[in-house]
């Protein structure tokens, strides 16, 4: 992957004079690079990593395993991206395995959550059967994690 | 101890001559001051991969708690055979030309213990690691230590060792990357040291425990060299590349005469390493390209990040090509390297070592260590930068 992806994806706030610093280019070509990712969409949006569980929040999140018929046309797309269309639905992905999709939705309580499943998902026209798991506790998201790091313990100066 | 010599003319002689380090006394000084963004650290600021460390946990379960082979688990000792050959171009036989030490300190005392009659001189090269000329000093060797400069980038000439080798001259010393100057050696420099070793008859200590953290060319190792090998003792760790230091664990290779010699000591000394330790060095050994490719691409944005920051504060500084260390020049400023250093703590709360930590030649010049994270760095270089126009404007 591009080294300048890679800096964006660690921190997307990294300022475009530093990551010129750290690439060693001009800071033009870093503007130009990052607006042609952004314009082809192969960056697709810049989004904070926050530690829900410190937020208190009024909501719930289930992992839900959904068994699809692929359509004559479109295979699993069609459906997949009906689903992903809504609100609710955080992230989807098509999985190899004993179901075809995974999903994270979210929602205010418990109940919310039940009713999308039964009365959104499940009626749609090519979805078998659901699953549907709720999540209890974050320990790490994008390659974060949610507990506080050990502090730094090396001597302050060394050899 | 009424009537009786002191403690202290007890002390051997040798010992009681060498100072302590120069960078204890400026770790004494660091450790009384709060929120210091520390440029002086020389260890990596990540943690040991989490399947080294998971591995030694796991290794403590099954009771791996015991005394090893002197020489160090033959399945690491294999294991280091194959790394060393493919990643340095060294061919060793796990048997008997390889020894696990207790870091690269310990194999390095064990070289030069090995090696020296009282009175053999050892040619090194400053700036330097601490503890070059006083490990020499505690092997009752003769230090002789080349000067190099930073208008050739800190790398060592053949002119530069003629100038200082003597009749009694029998090991020459090499540390490349080096530490504190971020130098390195191209093949074809180091060509031109291993023909000098090779008419003079030397034996070469290398100490190459930064041979992975390289960032715009490959590193070369002298063993690689025609003719080299049987007169060379090779030595690395899993400190710096696999961010390991605290487990302390090193290695040599050499001939196996010169590896027998400093096993006896071992032996005699420290018996074997930690068992445990050895066990987390044979996971490491598992995957480095992973584990140690994503390490030297964040040393090498930091290296970038920090070599621009110098030039746009106007701070001379060599291009740093591998370990993690900026060697940048406060000569202008007409202090110092000690003076700028103290004064850099106590107005900004930047700690960087002053050269002469590393050799009296290192006057003129500070290490900046850049293991540390890029955020740390950053506000760094914004205090640093207030320092240096300060100092320009006054």
């Amino acid at each position: 992957m591009d080294e300048l992806l890679k800096i964006l994806q660690a921190n997307a706030t990294e300022s475009r004079e530093n990551i010129a610093k750290m690439l060693n280019l001009p800071l033009a070509e870093v503007n130009q690079r990052i607006a042609d990712y952004e314009k082809r969409g192969v960056i697709r949006g810049y989004q904070a990593v926050l530690n829900e569980d410190q937020l208190d929040l009024d909501r719930v999140t289930a992992v839900i395993e959904v068994k699809v018929t692929p359509q004559r046309e479109g295979g699993f797309n069609t459906i997949a991206e009906r689903i992903s269309r809504f609100p609710e639905v955080r992230s989807a992905y098509l999985m190899s395995g004993s179901y075809d999709l995974l999903l994270f939705v979210e929602g205010r309580n418990l109940r919310e959550v039940a009713a999308f499943v039964s009365e959104r998902l499940s009626p749609l026209e090519g979805v078998l059967s659901t699953s549907t798991h709720f999540m209890l506790k974050t320990y790490k998201r994008f390659g974060v994690l949610m507990h506080q790091d050990t502090p730094d313990e090396r001597l302050s100066i060394a050899p | 101890m009424n009537g009786s010599r002191s403690l202290r003319d007890r002390i051997n002689l040798t010992v009681r001559d060498i100072p302590r380090s120069g960078i204890r006394d400026f770790f004494d000084i660091v450790s009384t001051m709060k929120d210091v963004i520390s440029l002086g650290i020389g260890e990596p600021d990540f943690d040991t991969p989490w399947h080294v460390r998971e591995s030694t946990v796991f290794a403590l379960e099954r009771g791996v708690t015991h005394y090893t082979s002197n020489y160090g688990y033959l399945e690491l000792r294999r294991a280091l055979a194959r790394y060393v050959a493919r990643q340095f171009g060294g061919e060793y036989n796990p048997d008997d030309e390889i020894l696990v030490t207790v870091g690269v300190s310990e194999a390095l005392d064990l070289a030069l213990r090995a090696l020296l009659n009282p009175g053999d001189a050892v040619l090194y090269h400053e700036p330097c690691y601490v503890s070059y000329r006083a490990t020499i000093l505690f092997a009752h060797g003769m230090p002789l230590a080349a000067e190099t400069k930073a208008e050739n980038g800190f790398r060592l000439t053949r002119a530069m060792l003629e100038a200082k080798a003597t009749p009694k001259t029998k090991v020459l010393m090499l540390n490349f990357p080096n530490n504190p100057t971020g130098a390195i050696m191209s093949r074809q420099d180091l060509e031109d040291i291993a023909a000098f070793a090779r008419e003079r008859d030397l034996i070469v200590i290398t100490d190459e425990i930064y041979g992975e953290l390289t960032y715009d060319t490959p590193h070369t190792s002298i063993v690689s060299l025609p003719g080299m090998r049987d007169r060379t003792i090779f030595l690395h760790g899993f400190s710096k590349a696999w961010a390991m230091t605290g487990f302390r664990l090193g290695y040599a290779c050499g001939p196996a005469d010169l590896i027998e010699a400093m096993m006896k000591i071992h032996q005699y000394t420290m018996l074997c390493a930690s068992s445990m330790g050895q066990k987390a060095a044979i996971e490491a050994l598992a995957r480095p390209e992973v584990d140690v490719g994503e390490m030297v691409d964040e040393y090498r944005r930091r290296r970038n990040f920090i070599a621009s920051a110098f030039t746009e504060m106007g701070l001379a500084c060599h291009r740093p090509l591998g370990a993690f260390y900026a060697f940048p020049s406060v000569a202008r400023f007409g202090c110092t390297a000690k003076e700028f250093a103290l004064q850099l703590l106590q107005e900004e709360k930047v700690a960087v070592v002053p050269g002469t930590a590393f050799g009296a030649c290192g006057e003129g010049f500070v290490r900046c260590a850049y293991a540390t994270s890029m955020e740390n760095l950053k506000e760094a270089m914004v205090r640093m930068r207030r320092f240096v126009g300060r100092l320009q404007a006054g």
